[in-house]
Protein backbone atom coordinates (compact mmCIF):
# COMPACT_ATOMS: atom_id res chain seq x y z
CA UNK A 1 0.00 0.00 0.00
CA UNK A 2 0.98 3.73 -1.03
CA UNK A 3 0.79 6.74 1.05
CA UNK A 4 -2.69 8.03 1.91
CA UNK A 5 -4.91 10.00 -0.79
CA UNK A 6 -5.50 12.87 1.45
CA UNK A 7 -8.64 14.93 0.96
CA UNK A 8 -9.25 18.31 2.68
CA UNK A 9 -13.05 18.60 4.46
CA UNK A 10 -14.56 22.00 3.57
CA UNK A 11 -16.66 22.52 6.54
CA UNK A 12 -18.03 25.89 7.86
CA UNK A 13 -18.39 25.97 11.38
CA UNK A 14 -18.37 21.89 11.49
CA UNK A 15 -21.12 21.60 9.05
CA UNK A 16 -19.94 19.60 5.97
CA UNK A 17 -20.15 21.37 2.58
CA UNK A 18 -21.49 18.90 -0.11
CA UNK A 19 -18.44 19.52 -2.52
CA UNK A 20 -16.29 17.76 0.08
CA UNK A 21 -17.82 14.64 -0.97
CA UNK A 22 -17.40 15.07 -4.62
CA UNK A 23 -13.51 15.18 -3.27
CA UNK A 24 -14.33 12.00 -1.60
CA UNK A 25 -15.43 10.24 -4.69
CA UNK A 26 -12.67 11.12 -6.73
CA UNK A 27 -10.46 10.24 -4.19
CA UNK A 28 -11.75 6.92 -4.05
CA UNK A 29 -10.66 6.37 -7.46
CA UNK A 30 -7.61 7.71 -6.87
CA UNK A 31 -7.05 5.48 -4.00
CA UNK A 32 -7.64 2.68 -6.45
CA UNK A 33 -4.95 3.62 -8.76
CA UNK A 34 -2.24 4.36 -6.00
CA UNK A 35 -3.30 1.50 -4.26
CA UNK A 36 -3.33 4.06 -1.20
CA UNK A 37 -6.48 4.47 1.37
CA UNK A 38 -8.76 7.37 1.61
CA UNK A 39 -7.75 9.52 4.41
CA UNK A 40 -9.52 12.71 5.25
CA UNK A 41 -8.42 15.93 7.43
CA UNK A 42 -10.63 18.24 8.54
CA UNK A 43 -9.09 21.80 10.41
CA UNK A 44 -11.36 22.80 13.21
CA UNK A 45 -13.92 21.62 15.21
CA UNK A 46 -16.35 19.07 12.76
CA UNK A 47 -20.15 18.66 13.73
CA UNK A 48 -21.16 15.14 15.20
CA UNK A 49 -21.67 12.41 12.49
CA UNK A 50 -19.55 14.34 10.17
CA UNK A 51 -16.68 11.59 10.39
CA UNK A 52 -19.73 8.83 9.80
CA UNK A 53 -20.81 10.61 6.84
CA UNK A 54 -17.07 11.21 5.40
CA UNK A 55 -16.60 7.11 6.64
CA UNK A 56 -19.86 6.41 3.84
CA UNK A 57 -17.79 8.01 1.22
CA UNK A 58 -14.50 5.69 1.96
CA UNK A 59 -12.87 7.82 4.58
CA UNK A 60 -10.77 5.00 6.53
CA UNK A 61 -8.97 7.35 8.95
CA UNK A 62 -10.08 10.97 9.49
CA UNK A 63 -7.54 13.45 10.73
CA UNK A 64 -9.08 16.06 13.02
CA UNK A 65 -6.92 19.28 14.05
CA UNK A 66 -8.18 21.19 16.64
CA UNK A 67 -7.79 23.99 18.79
CA UNK A 68 -9.31 27.34 20.72
CA UNK A 69 -8.31 29.10 17.85
CA UNK A 70 -9.08 27.36 15.00
CA UNK A 71 -12.70 28.89 16.17
CA UNK A 72 -14.13 29.70 12.18
CA UNK A 73 -12.82 29.68 8.86
CA UNK A 74 -9.47 31.48 7.72
CA UNK A 75 -7.42 31.02 4.41
CA UNK A 76 -4.15 31.53 5.92
CA UNK A 77 -4.47 29.45 9.29
CA UNK A 78 -6.14 26.69 7.48
CA UNK A 79 -3.62 26.40 4.79
CA UNK A 80 -0.69 26.50 7.43
CA UNK A 81 -2.25 23.76 9.61
CA UNK A 82 -2.64 21.51 6.45
CA UNK A 83 0.64 21.95 5.08
CA UNK A 84 2.31 20.59 8.55
CA UNK A 85 -0.27 17.87 8.01
CA UNK A 86 0.99 16.88 4.59
CA UNK A 87 4.66 17.40 5.79
CA UNK A 88 4.28 14.77 8.66
CA UNK A 89 2.06 12.54 6.20
CA UNK A 90 3.44 12.81 3.06
CA UNK A 91 0.62 11.36 1.31
CA UNK A 92 0.60 10.19 -1.76
CA UNK A 93 -1.50 13.51 -3.29
CA UNK A 94 -3.93 16.14 -1.72
CA UNK A 95 -7.49 16.55 -3.21
CA UNK A 96 -9.66 19.49 -2.12
CA UNK A 97 -12.99 20.92 -3.12
CA UNK A 98 -12.78 23.40 -6.08
CA UNK A 99 -14.72 26.45 -4.19
CA UNK A 100 -13.65 30.01 -3.02
CA UNK A 101 -12.31 27.94 0.03
CA UNK A 102 -10.91 24.90 -1.44
CA UNK A 103 -9.24 26.80 -4.08
CA UNK A 104 -7.62 29.42 -1.74
CA UNK A 105 -6.78 26.99 1.33
CA UNK A 106 -4.64 24.76 -1.67
CA UNK A 107 -3.29 27.71 -3.18
CA UNK A 108 -1.99 28.65 0.09
CA UNK A 109 -0.50 24.62 0.81
CA UNK A 110 1.35 25.18 -2.48
CA UNK A 111 2.79 28.59 -1.89
CA UNK A 112 3.70 27.46 1.84
CA UNK A 113 5.10 23.84 0.23
CA UNK A 114 6.74 25.91 -2.70
CA UNK A 115 4.91 23.38 -4.81
CA UNK A 116 2.11 23.34 -8.30
CA UNK A 117 -1.01 23.63 -7.72
CA UNK A 118 -3.96 22.91 -10.15
CA UNK A 119 -6.93 24.16 -9.87
CA UNK A 120 -10.44 23.09 -10.40
CA UNK A 121 -9.50 19.64 -12.27
CA UNK A 122 -12.03 17.30 -14.11
CA UNK A 123 -9.62 14.12 -14.25
CA UNK A 124 -6.58 13.05 -12.44
CA UNK A 125 -3.78 10.28 -13.80
CA UNK A 126 -1.34 9.74 -11.20
CA UNK A 127 1.85 8.53 -13.18
CA UNK A 128 5.73 8.63 -12.80
CA UNK A 129 6.62 11.54 -10.69
CA UNK A 130 3.05 13.29 -10.60
CA UNK A 131 0.02 13.34 -12.80
CA UNK A 132 -1.41 14.41 -15.66
CA UNK A 133 -5.02 15.84 -15.27
CA UNK A 134 -7.37 17.46 -17.15
CA UNK A 135 -9.01 20.85 -15.83
CA UNK A 136 -11.49 23.55 -16.56
CA UNK A 137 -10.21 26.65 -18.17
CA UNK A 138 -12.57 29.86 -18.89
CA UNK A 139 -15.01 28.02 -16.37
CA UNK A 140 -15.29 25.46 -17.70
CA UNK A 141 -15.58 26.53 -21.49
CA UNK A 142 -12.48 24.99 -22.42
CA UNK A 143 -10.50 21.85 -21.17
CA UNK A 144 -6.38 21.65 -20.38
CA UNK A 145 -4.57 19.00 -20.28
CA UNK A 146 -2.05 19.24 -18.00
CA UNK A 147 1.05 17.90 -16.59
CA UNK A 148 2.10 18.48 -13.02
CA UNK A 149 5.27 17.40 -11.64
CA UNK A 150 5.39 16.64 -8.03
CA UNK A 151 6.21 14.26 -5.53
CA UNK A 152 2.72 15.52 -3.79
CA UNK A 153 0.62 16.39 -5.98
CA UNK A 154 -2.01 19.31 -5.00
CA UNK A 155 -5.58 19.60 -6.94
CA UNK A 156 -8.72 20.67 -6.34
CA UNK A 157 -12.22 18.94 -7.88
CA UNK A 158 -14.06 21.43 -10.14
CA UNK A 159 -17.22 21.60 -8.55
CA UNK A 160 -20.21 19.88 -9.72
CA UNK A 161 -18.59 18.45 -12.22
CA UNK A 162 -19.07 14.69 -10.71
CA UNK A 163 -21.91 13.54 -8.34
CA UNK A 164 -20.81 12.54 -5.14
CA UNK A 165 -21.17 8.95 -4.88
CA UNK A 166 -21.68 6.75 -1.24
CA UNK A 167 -18.84 4.02 -1.01
CA UNK A 168 -20.33 0.38 -2.51
CA UNK A 169 -19.41 -0.36 1.71
CA UNK A 170 -19.28 2.34 4.29
CA UNK A 171 -15.99 2.12 5.99
CA UNK A 172 -15.60 1.94 9.66
CA UNK A 173 -13.67 5.54 9.89
CA UNK A 174 -10.85 5.75 12.99
CA UNK A 175 -10.21 9.63 13.99
CA UNK A 176 -6.47 10.76 14.57
CA UNK A 177 -5.54 13.82 16.49
CA UNK A 178 -2.96 15.60 14.76
CA UNK A 179 -0.80 17.90 16.52
CA UNK A 180 0.10 20.73 14.64
CA UNK A 181 1.75 23.89 15.94
CA UNK A 182 -1.11 26.80 16.31
CA UNK A 183 0.35 30.19 14.35
CA UNK A 184 -1.36 32.40 16.35
CA UNK A 185 -0.05 35.11 13.59
CA UNK A 186 -2.40 33.72 11.27
CA UNK A 187 -5.57 34.42 12.92
CA UNK A 188 -5.29 37.67 11.14
CA UNK A 189 -7.36 36.39 7.93
CA UNK A 190 -9.83 34.63 10.06
CA UNK A 191 -13.45 35.46 9.75
CA UNK A 192 -14.46 38.00 12.37
CA UNK A 193 -18.43 38.26 11.42
CA UNK A 194 -21.42 37.97 9.31
CA UNK A 195 -24.20 39.04 7.53
CA UNK A 196 -26.76 35.91 6.82
CA UNK A 197 -29.25 36.35 4.52
CA UNK A 198 -33.26 35.87 6.13
CA UNK A 199 -34.64 34.50 3.02
CA UNK A 200 -33.97 30.80 2.80
CA UNK A 201 -33.64 30.11 -0.85
CA UNK A 202 -30.24 31.19 -2.60
CA UNK A 203 -29.38 31.36 -6.35
CA UNK A 204 -26.97 28.55 -5.67
CA UNK A 205 -29.38 26.09 -3.67
CA UNK A 206 -32.93 27.64 -5.53
CA UNK A 207 -34.42 24.00 -7.04
CA UNK A 208 -35.73 26.77 -9.92
CA UNK A 209 -34.14 29.89 -11.71
CA UNK A 210 -35.78 32.37 -14.01
CA UNK A 211 -33.13 33.74 -15.35
CA UNK A 212 -33.14 37.09 -18.14
CA UNK A 213 -30.99 38.36 -20.04
CA UNK A 214 -30.28 41.67 -22.44
CA UNK A 215 -33.76 40.57 -23.85
CA UNK A 216 -35.76 41.78 -20.68
CA UNK A 217 -34.86 45.35 -21.71
CA UNK A 218 -34.72 46.90 -18.49
CA UNK A 219 -35.39 46.60 -14.67
CA UNK A 220 -39.30 46.88 -14.68
CA UNK A 221 -39.19 44.32 -16.80
CA UNK A 222 -38.04 41.39 -14.78
CA UNK A 223 -41.69 41.76 -13.18
CA UNK A 224 -42.98 38.67 -15.04
CA UNK A 225 -39.64 36.78 -13.93
CA UNK A 226 -40.20 37.12 -10.47
CA UNK A 227 -43.91 36.37 -11.10
CA UNK A 228 -42.58 33.05 -12.36
CA UNK A 229 -40.51 32.65 -10.17
CA UNK A 230 -42.46 32.95 -6.96
CA UNK A 231 -45.05 30.57 -8.28
CA UNK A 232 -42.65 28.12 -8.59
CA UNK A 233 -40.50 28.84 -5.20
CA UNK A 234 -37.73 29.45 -7.64
CA UNK A 235 -35.53 32.90 -7.95
CA UNK A 236 -34.55 35.35 -10.49
CA UNK A 237 -31.08 35.53 -12.07
CA UNK A 238 -29.67 37.57 -14.49
CA UNK A 239 -26.80 37.55 -17.71
CA UNK A 240 -23.81 39.98 -17.02
CA UNK A 241 -24.97 42.30 -19.93
CA UNK A 242 -28.29 42.72 -17.27
CA UNK A 243 -25.88 43.27 -14.34
CA UNK A 244 -23.62 46.00 -15.92
CA UNK A 245 -26.67 47.95 -17.44
CA UNK A 246 -27.42 48.28 -13.37
CA UNK A 247 -30.99 46.53 -14.38
CA UNK A 248 -30.03 43.82 -11.45
CA UNK A 249 -27.21 43.66 -8.62
CA UNK A 250 -24.57 41.53 -9.56
CA UNK A 251 -25.42 39.06 -6.18
CA UNK A 252 -28.13 37.65 -8.85
CA UNK A 253 -25.63 37.28 -12.23
CA UNK A 254 -24.81 33.95 -13.32
CA UNK A 255 -21.78 32.62 -15.37
CA UNK A 256 -18.21 32.37 -15.00
CA UNK A 257 -17.74 35.44 -12.34
CA UNK A 258 -21.46 35.21 -10.64
CA UNK A 259 -22.97 32.39 -9.06
CA UNK A 260 -22.65 28.75 -10.99
CA UNK A 261 -25.84 27.60 -10.22
CA UNK A 262 -27.82 23.80 -10.66
CA UNK A 263 -30.90 23.90 -10.19
CA UNK A 264 -34.33 21.66 -11.25
CA UNK A 265 -35.47 23.73 -14.03
CA UNK A 266 -33.58 26.86 -15.43
CA UNK A 267 -35.57 29.24 -17.56
CA UNK A 268 -33.19 31.40 -19.91
CA UNK A 269 -35.05 34.40 -20.59
CA UNK A 270 -33.78 36.40 -24.08
CA UNK A 271 -30.50 35.15 -22.80
CA UNK A 272 -28.38 35.22 -26.20
CA UNK A 273 -25.95 32.70 -24.28
CA UNK A 274 -22.38 33.86 -24.39
CA UNK A 275 -19.76 31.38 -22.89
CA UNK A 276 -19.62 33.05 -19.96
CA UNK A 277 -23.12 32.39 -19.13
CA UNK A 278 -23.04 28.84 -20.31
CA UNK A 279 -20.96 28.00 -17.85
CA UNK A 280 -22.43 29.43 -15.05
CA UNK A 281 -25.75 27.58 -16.08
CA UNK A 282 -24.65 24.50 -17.21
CA UNK A 283 -25.21 22.10 -14.38
CA UNK A 284 -29.12 22.80 -14.56
CA UNK A 285 -30.91 19.62 -14.93
CA UNK A 286 -33.52 21.16 -17.67
CA UNK A 287 -32.87 24.29 -19.41
CA UNK A 288 -35.54 26.06 -21.06
CA UNK A 289 -34.65 29.20 -23.50
CA UNK A 290 -37.19 31.38 -24.34
CA UNK A 291 -36.05 34.00 -27.10
CA UNK A 292 -37.41 35.37 -30.10
CA UNK A 293 -34.15 34.50 -32.27
CA UNK A 294 -34.28 30.66 -32.85
CA UNK A 295 -30.54 30.64 -33.60
CA UNK A 296 -29.80 32.06 -29.97
CA UNK A 297 -26.57 30.10 -28.78
CA UNK A 298 -29.26 29.12 -25.56
CA UNK A 299 -31.57 27.95 -28.35
CA UNK A 300 -29.06 25.60 -29.45
CA UNK A 301 -28.11 24.32 -26.09
CA UNK A 302 -30.75 23.92 -24.15
CA UNK A 303 -32.69 20.94 -24.03
CA UNK A 304 -36.22 23.14 -24.58
CA UNK A 305 -36.89 25.98 -25.90
CA UNK A 306 -39.73 28.44 -26.93
CA UNK A 307 -39.63 30.77 -29.92
CA UNK A 308 -40.88 33.84 -28.52
CA UNK A 309 -41.05 37.13 -26.68
CA UNK A 310 -40.63 36.00 -23.16
CA UNK A 311 -42.55 39.30 -22.10
CA UNK A 312 -45.56 37.89 -23.27
CA UNK A 313 -44.30 34.12 -22.90
CA UNK A 314 -43.71 34.60 -19.00
CA UNK A 315 -46.63 35.75 -18.29
CA UNK A 316 -48.49 32.84 -20.51
CA UNK A 317 -46.73 30.12 -18.40
CA UNK A 318 -47.63 31.70 -14.86
CA UNK A 319 -51.36 31.99 -15.75
CA UNK A 320 -51.10 28.51 -17.48
CA UNK A 321 -49.67 27.38 -13.76
CA UNK A 322 -51.81 29.17 -11.82
CA UNK A 323 -54.77 27.65 -13.76
CA UNK A 324 -53.73 24.16 -13.34
CA UNK A 325 -53.09 24.91 -9.70
CA UNK A 326 -57.26 25.55 -9.65
CA UNK B 1 -2.35 55.21 0.53
CA UNK B 2 -0.16 53.14 -1.77
CA UNK B 3 -2.39 50.78 -4.12
CA UNK B 4 -0.97 48.19 -6.11
CA UNK B 5 -3.61 46.59 -8.87
CA UNK B 6 -2.36 43.43 -10.67
CA UNK B 7 -4.06 42.70 -14.06
CA UNK B 8 -3.66 39.92 -16.53
CA UNK B 9 -4.94 40.82 -20.48
CA UNK B 10 -6.97 37.94 -21.49
CA UNK B 11 -8.86 37.19 -24.80
CA UNK B 12 -12.58 38.83 -24.71
CA UNK B 13 -14.65 35.70 -26.09
CA UNK B 14 -17.96 35.91 -27.84
CA UNK B 15 -19.82 33.11 -27.72
CA UNK B 16 -17.28 30.68 -28.82
CA UNK B 17 -14.03 30.06 -28.19
CA UNK B 18 -11.80 28.64 -30.48
CA UNK B 19 -8.53 27.06 -30.51
CA UNK B 20 -5.03 27.47 -32.49
CA UNK B 21 -4.40 24.29 -34.68
CA UNK B 22 -1.48 22.99 -32.33
CA UNK B 23 -3.72 23.09 -29.37
CA UNK B 24 -1.44 25.58 -27.55
CA UNK B 25 -3.72 28.50 -27.20
CA UNK B 26 -7.07 30.52 -27.72
CA UNK B 27 -7.20 31.52 -31.63
CA UNK B 28 -7.43 34.94 -30.91
CA UNK B 29 -7.30 36.19 -34.66
CA UNK B 30 -10.84 37.70 -34.35
CA UNK B 31 -10.76 38.49 -30.72
CA UNK B 32 -10.45 41.64 -28.98
CA UNK B 33 -8.71 41.82 -26.02
CA UNK B 34 -9.64 42.28 -22.44
CA UNK B 35 -8.84 43.41 -18.70
CA UNK B 36 -9.79 39.78 -16.42
CA UNK B 37 -13.24 41.07 -15.10
CA UNK B 38 -12.20 40.47 -11.65
CA UNK B 39 -9.44 43.37 -12.33
CA UNK B 40 -11.24 45.40 -14.11
CA UNK B 41 -13.04 45.53 -10.91
CA UNK B 42 -10.20 45.49 -8.72
CA UNK B 43 -8.77 48.75 -11.01
CA UNK B 44 -11.75 50.21 -10.05
CA UNK B 45 -11.27 49.46 -6.32
CA UNK B 46 -7.98 51.08 -6.77
CA UNK B 47 -8.61 54.16 -8.06
CA UNK B 48 -11.59 54.64 -5.28
CA UNK B 49 -9.20 54.18 -3.21
CA UNK B 50 -6.83 56.62 -3.72
CA UNK B 51 -9.76 59.31 -4.59
CA UNK B 52 -11.28 58.36 -1.02
CA UNK B 53 -7.78 58.36 0.75
CA UNK B 54 -5.37 60.29 -1.22
CA UNK B 55 -1.85 58.75 -2.55
CA UNK B 56 -1.52 56.95 -5.69
CA UNK B 57 -2.49 54.11 -7.46
CA UNK B 58 -0.06 51.38 -9.83
CA UNK B 59 -1.36 48.96 -12.17
CA UNK B 60 0.99 46.18 -13.46
CA UNK B 61 0.69 43.42 -15.40
CA UNK B 62 3.03 40.58 -16.17
CA UNK B 63 2.48 39.43 -19.32
CA UNK B 64 3.40 40.09 -23.61
CA UNK B 65 4.14 43.82 -24.50
CA UNK B 66 0.92 44.06 -25.98
CA UNK B 67 -0.75 44.36 -22.31
CA UNK B 68 0.58 47.93 -22.65
CA UNK B 69 -3.27 48.43 -23.98
CA UNK B 70 -4.59 47.11 -20.35
CA UNK B 71 -2.22 49.43 -18.43
CA UNK B 72 -3.48 52.35 -20.71
CA UNK B 73 -6.98 51.41 -19.95
CA UNK B 74 -6.39 51.42 -16.24
CA UNK B 75 -5.02 55.05 -16.41
CA UNK B 76 -7.53 56.35 -18.67
CA UNK B 77 -9.89 54.83 -15.51
CA UNK B 78 -7.92 56.33 -12.46
CA UNK B 79 -4.90 54.90 -12.22
CA UNK B 80 -1.35 56.85 -11.82
CA UNK B 81 1.76 54.67 -12.92
CA UNK B 82 1.75 51.73 -15.17
CA UNK B 83 3.97 49.10 -14.88
CA UNK B 84 4.68 46.36 -17.48
CA UNK B 85 6.77 42.91 -16.71
CA UNK B 86 7.01 41.69 -19.82
CA UNK B 87 7.46 38.20 -20.80
CA UNK B 88 6.85 36.56 -24.33
CA UNK B 89 5.34 33.23 -23.64
CA UNK B 90 2.62 32.70 -21.08
CA UNK B 91 3.89 31.61 -17.58
CA UNK B 92 2.38 29.16 -15.15
CA UNK B 93 1.32 30.61 -12.08
CA UNK B 94 3.98 29.80 -9.67
CA UNK B 95 6.52 31.28 -12.22
CA UNK B 96 4.31 34.41 -12.16
CA UNK B 97 4.03 34.88 -8.97
CA UNK B 98 7.62 34.81 -8.16
CA UNK B 99 8.24 37.14 -11.22
CA UNK B 100 5.92 39.50 -9.32
CA UNK B 101 7.19 38.91 -6.04
CA UNK B 102 10.29 40.27 -7.47
CA UNK B 103 9.09 43.49 -9.94
CA UNK B 104 7.13 44.45 -6.27
CA UNK B 105 10.46 44.29 -4.43
CA UNK B 106 12.06 46.42 -7.08
CA UNK B 107 8.86 48.85 -6.83
CA UNK B 108 8.65 49.33 -2.94
CA UNK B 109 12.45 49.11 -2.80
CA UNK B 110 12.47 52.86 -4.75
CA UNK B 111 9.22 54.25 -3.67
CA UNK B 112 8.17 52.53 -0.39
CA UNK B 113 5.66 49.74 0.25
CA UNK B 114 2.14 49.71 -0.55
CA UNK B 115 -0.45 49.65 1.67
CA UNK B 116 -2.53 47.66 -0.51
CA UNK B 117 -2.21 45.04 -3.24
CA UNK B 118 -5.08 43.80 -5.42
CA UNK B 119 -5.39 41.12 -7.28
CA UNK B 120 -8.37 39.39 -8.96
CA UNK B 121 -9.56 36.67 -7.87
CA UNK B 122 -8.82 34.26 -10.32
CA UNK B 123 -7.80 34.94 -13.99
CA UNK B 124 -10.45 34.51 -16.79
CA UNK B 125 -8.31 32.37 -19.01
CA UNK B 126 -6.12 30.33 -16.84
CA UNK B 127 -8.12 30.15 -13.19
CA UNK B 128 -5.15 29.27 -11.75
CA UNK B 129 -6.86 30.71 -8.38
CA UNK B 130 -3.41 31.03 -7.12
CA UNK B 131 -0.63 34.09 -8.21
CA UNK B 132 -2.23 36.28 -5.29
CA UNK B 133 -2.02 33.80 -2.45
CA UNK B 134 1.67 33.04 -3.72
CA UNK B 135 2.53 36.85 -4.00
CA UNK B 136 1.60 37.50 -0.30
CA UNK B 137 2.90 34.50 1.64
CA UNK B 138 6.19 35.43 0.25
CA UNK B 139 5.62 38.88 1.18
CA UNK B 140 4.61 37.34 4.25
CA UNK B 141 1.23 39.90 4.38
CA UNK B 142 -2.19 38.86 5.03
CA UNK B 143 -4.60 37.77 1.87
CA UNK B 144 -8.47 36.79 1.79
CA UNK B 145 -9.13 36.71 -1.88
CA UNK B 146 -13.45 36.69 -3.26
CA UNK B 147 -13.76 40.06 -1.79
CA UNK B 148 -17.48 41.64 -2.93
CA UNK B 149 -16.59 45.04 -0.37
CA UNK B 150 -13.55 46.60 0.80
CA UNK B 151 -13.16 50.09 2.87
CA UNK B 152 -9.80 50.69 4.27
CA UNK B 153 -9.82 52.96 7.48
CA UNK B 154 -7.06 53.58 10.16
CA UNK B 155 -4.54 51.11 9.06
CA UNK B 156 -7.16 48.08 8.49
CA UNK B 157 -9.33 46.70 5.34
CA UNK B 158 -12.33 45.49 6.44
CA UNK B 159 -13.57 43.28 3.34
CA UNK B 160 -17.02 41.10 2.70
CA UNK B 161 -17.26 37.68 1.13
CA UNK B 162 -20.52 36.40 -0.46
CA UNK B 163 -21.30 32.83 0.87
CA UNK B 164 -24.41 30.50 0.41
CA UNK B 165 -25.71 31.95 3.62
CA UNK B 166 -24.74 35.52 3.17
CA UNK B 167 -21.83 37.32 4.05
CA UNK B 168 -18.46 37.08 5.86
CA UNK B 169 -16.37 39.93 7.21
CA UNK B 170 -12.93 39.94 7.50
CA UNK B 171 -10.26 42.98 8.67
CA UNK B 172 -6.74 42.84 7.03
CA UNK B 173 -4.06 44.90 9.11
CA UNK B 174 -2.20 46.92 6.12
CA UNK B 175 -0.06 46.21 4.43
CA UNK B 176 -2.34 43.29 2.97
CA UNK B 177 -3.01 41.52 0.06
CA UNK B 178 -6.84 40.80 -1.42
CA UNK B 179 -8.47 39.19 -4.64
CA UNK B 180 -10.93 41.20 -5.43
CA UNK B 181 -14.19 39.45 -7.39
CA UNK B 182 -16.39 41.05 -9.86
CA UNK B 183 -20.02 42.64 -8.45
CA UNK B 184 -17.94 44.54 -5.98
CA UNK B 185 -18.07 47.59 -7.72
CA UNK B 186 -19.77 48.35 -11.12
CA UNK B 187 -16.53 49.86 -13.06
CA UNK B 188 -16.22 53.26 -14.79
CA UNK B 189 -16.07 54.25 -18.74
CA UNK B 190 -13.03 56.44 -19.40
CA UNK B 191 -14.02 59.91 -19.59
CA UNK B 192 -12.70 61.80 -23.03
CA UNK B 193 -10.23 63.39 -20.90
CA UNK B 194 -9.05 60.00 -19.19
CA UNK B 195 -8.97 58.65 -22.85
CA UNK B 196 -6.52 61.26 -23.87
CA UNK B 197 -4.38 61.33 -20.58
CA UNK B 198 -4.04 57.68 -21.02
CA UNK B 199 -2.13 58.18 -24.01
CA UNK B 200 0.30 60.35 -22.84
CA UNK B 201 0.55 58.02 -19.09
CA UNK B 202 3.91 56.86 -18.67
CA UNK B 203 4.25 53.12 -18.94
CA UNK B 204 7.76 51.60 -17.22
CA UNK B 205 9.22 48.06 -18.78
CA UNK B 206 10.74 45.97 -16.05
CA UNK B 207 12.85 43.27 -16.98
CA UNK B 208 11.78 40.43 -14.89
CA UNK B 209 12.70 36.49 -14.86
CA UNK B 210 12.01 33.39 -12.51
CA UNK B 211 12.31 29.66 -12.67
CA UNK B 212 9.41 27.06 -14.06
CA UNK B 213 7.11 26.25 -11.90
CA UNK B 214 5.54 22.30 -11.52
CA UNK B 215 2.23 22.79 -13.75
CA UNK B 216 2.63 22.51 -17.45
CA UNK B 217 -0.47 22.72 -20.34
CA UNK B 218 0.02 20.50 -22.60
CA UNK B 219 -2.68 21.69 -24.60
CA UNK B 220 -6.36 22.60 -24.36
CA UNK B 221 -9.36 21.41 -26.09
CA UNK B 222 -12.67 21.93 -26.44
CA UNK B 223 -14.90 20.12 -24.20
CA UNK B 224 -17.34 17.52 -26.33
CA UNK B 225 -20.21 19.71 -27.72
CA UNK B 226 -23.66 18.41 -26.13
CA UNK B 227 -25.53 17.13 -29.63
CA UNK B 228 -28.00 20.22 -30.23
CA UNK B 229 -31.13 18.30 -29.87
CA UNK B 230 -33.50 21.17 -28.07
CA UNK B 231 -36.67 20.35 -28.02
CA UNK B 232 -39.30 23.15 -29.72
CA UNK B 233 -42.15 23.18 -26.85
CA UNK B 234 -43.94 25.87 -29.49
CA UNK B 235 -43.69 29.49 -30.36
CA UNK B 236 -45.30 32.71 -28.69
CA UNK B 237 -48.21 32.40 -25.74
CA UNK B 238 -49.58 29.19 -26.90
CA UNK B 239 -46.58 27.13 -25.86
CA UNK B 240 -47.03 27.95 -22.13
CA UNK B 241 -49.30 24.62 -22.28
CA UNK B 242 -46.56 22.45 -23.78
CA UNK B 243 -44.18 24.52 -20.99
CA UNK B 244 -46.77 23.16 -17.56
CA UNK B 245 -46.56 19.70 -19.19
CA UNK B 246 -43.04 19.61 -19.30
CA UNK B 247 -42.51 21.29 -15.47
CA UNK B 248 -45.00 18.57 -14.59
CA UNK B 249 -43.20 15.60 -15.69
CA UNK B 250 -40.06 16.40 -14.02
CA UNK B 251 -41.69 17.28 -10.63
CA UNK B 252 -41.04 21.07 -10.86
CA UNK B 253 -45.07 21.76 -10.48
Amino acid sequence: MSAPVLVVVEHDRGDLMPATLEAMTIARDLALAYDAPVEALAVGDVAAGTTDRLGEFGGGVVHLVTDELLTDYGPEIWADCVTQVVRSLAPSIVIATGTDRGNEVMAGVAARLDAPFAANCIEVRPTEGGVDLTRVRWGGSLLEQARLDAEIPLVTIAHHSIEPVPAPTPTAVVTSALPVEIDQALTRSMVTGRVERTAGITLATAPVVVGGGRGVGSADGFGPLEALASTLGGVVGCSRAVTNNGWRNHADQVGQTGTRIAPDVYFACGISGAIQHWVGAMASKHIIAINTDGDANMVHRAGYAVIGDLHVVVPAITEEILRRRG
Amino acid sequence: MRVLVCVKRVPAPGARINITADGQAVDTAHLAFTTSPHEECAVESAAQLVEEHGGEATVLTLGPAASEEQLRYAASVGIQRCVLASVSEEWDPQRTATGIVSVIGELEATDGPFDLILFGNESADAGGFQVGIRVAHALDRPIVNGAKGLTVEEGHARIERATDAGLETYALTLPAVIGIKEGINLPRYPTMRGRLASKKADVVTVEVDAAAGGLRKVMLERPPERESSTVILGHGPEAAAAVVDLLDEIGAL
